[in-house]
C-alpha cells in the first residue's frame, strides 16, 4: 500500500509539474527575470500549491500520526544558520543558471534532451559533495 | 487570468500530492530529499523509487494523453546545465532541505527559516539570471 501512495503521489505530482510549467525552463527563469520579460506563471503554481496545503494543514494535524506510518517526519532543525544562509544562496544561482530543480529535471526528462541527464549527474555529485562536508 | 488556469491547476495537484504523501507516509513531498533517499539507498526505499518513477511517467501522460506538446528545449549550453546541477544539488544539501513543497509547507507553519532560505535564493536567482541574460549574453 505505502509503495501504491508513493507511485501515485509521484504521478500526480509530475502531472502537476508539467501542468505548472515547472519542467519548462523558459518559465522557471521567466520567474527570475523581474527585470525584463517576467513570466509569473510559477507564481500561480506556487501559489496555488499553498493554498491546497493550508486548506488541508489543520485537517492533517489533528491526527496523532500519519496513516500508513508511525510517525510524522518533518525536519527538526529551526535555526538560521550558515549552512542554510549558504546553501540557499548557491541553490538560488542554480536556479539562475538553468532553471531546473531536482524533481522538475527527473520529470524532463521524458522530453529526452541528453542536458536534463547532465544537471541530473552534477546534481547528485553536488549533493555528495555536501554531505561529505556535513560530516566533517 | 485565464491563461494561468493550468498553472493553477499544476500547482493544485503538486498540493495534493504533498498533501496525500504527509497525510499517509507522513513524508514531505520534497523532490530532491526524495531522489537522494532513493539513490542513497536507505532502508524502507521502495516508495521513494516509485515516487521518482511517478515523476517522469506523470508529465508523459500529461503531454500524450492531453496532447499538449513539451516544452522547448533550453539552449542554454550543456555547461549551464552542469553547473547549475551542481549548485542545485549542493545548496540544497547544504542547507539540508528547504524548498519545493517542503518549503511550500514550511511557510504554512510560518517558519523563519524558510522564509530566510527563499528570500536568499529568489535574490540569488534573480541576480544571477541577470548576469547571464543581460550584462554577459555571450557567456
Amino acid at each position: 500500500m505505502r509503495n501504491i501512495v508513493g507511485l501515485l503521489c509521484g504521478l500526480v505530482f509530475g502531472v502537476g509539474l508539467a501542468a505548472s510549467g515547472i519542467t519548462d525552463t523558459a518559465k522557471t527563469l521567466g520567474l527570475l527575470d523581474v527585470l525584463g520579460n517576467w513570466i509569473p506563471d510559477l507564481a500561480f503554481a506556487i501559489g496555488a500549491a499553498a493554498c491546497v496545503i493550508l486548506l488541508t494543514f489543520s485537517f492533517i494535524m489533528r491526527r496523532e500520526n500519519p496513516l500508513m506510518s508511525p510517525r510524522f517526519l518533518l525536519p527538526t532543525t529551526k535555526f538560521i544558520n550558515g549552512r542554510l544562509v549558504g546553501g540557499a544562496a548557491i541553490y538560488g544561482i542554480g536556479w539562475g543558471l538553468y532553471g531546473y530543480f531536482p524533481s522538475s529535471a527527473m520529470s524532463s526528462l521524458v522530453y529526452q534532451d541528453w542536458k536534463t541527464a547532465i544537471f541530473l549527474a552534477a546534481m547528485l555529485i553536488g549533493m555528495t559533495l555536501a554531505n561529505k562536508i556535513k560530516e566533517n | 487570468m485565464l491563461a494561468y488556469i493550468t498553472p493553477l491547476t499544476g500547482g493544485m495537484l503538486i498540493g495534493i500530492s504533498a498533501f496525500c504523501l504527509f497525510f499517509f507516509l507522513g513524508r514531505i513531498a520534497d523532490g530532491g530529499g526524495i531522489v537522494w533517499g532513493a539513490v542513497s539507498a536507505q532502508p524502507d526505499n521502495a516508495w521513494r523509487w516509485l515516487f521518482v518513477v511517478g515523476l517522469v511517467i506523470g508529465p508523459l501522460l500529461y503531454h500524450i494523453l492531453l496532447d499538449i506538446p513539451y516544452p522547448q528545449a533550453s539552449t542554454l549550453p550543456w555547461w549551464y546545465a552542469a553547473i547549475g546541477g551542481l549548485l542545485i544539488g549542493f545548496g540544497l544539501q547544504l542547507g539540508a532541505g528547504f524548498t519545493s513543497s517542503h518549503g511550500v509547507l514550511r511557510i504554512v507553519w510560518l517558519s523563519v527559516r524558510y522564509l530566510a532560505a527563499a528570500v536568499i535564493f529568489l535574490s540569488t536567482g534573480i541576480a544571477t539570471l541577470y548576469v547571464v541574460r543581460y550584462l554577459m549574453p555571450g557567456l
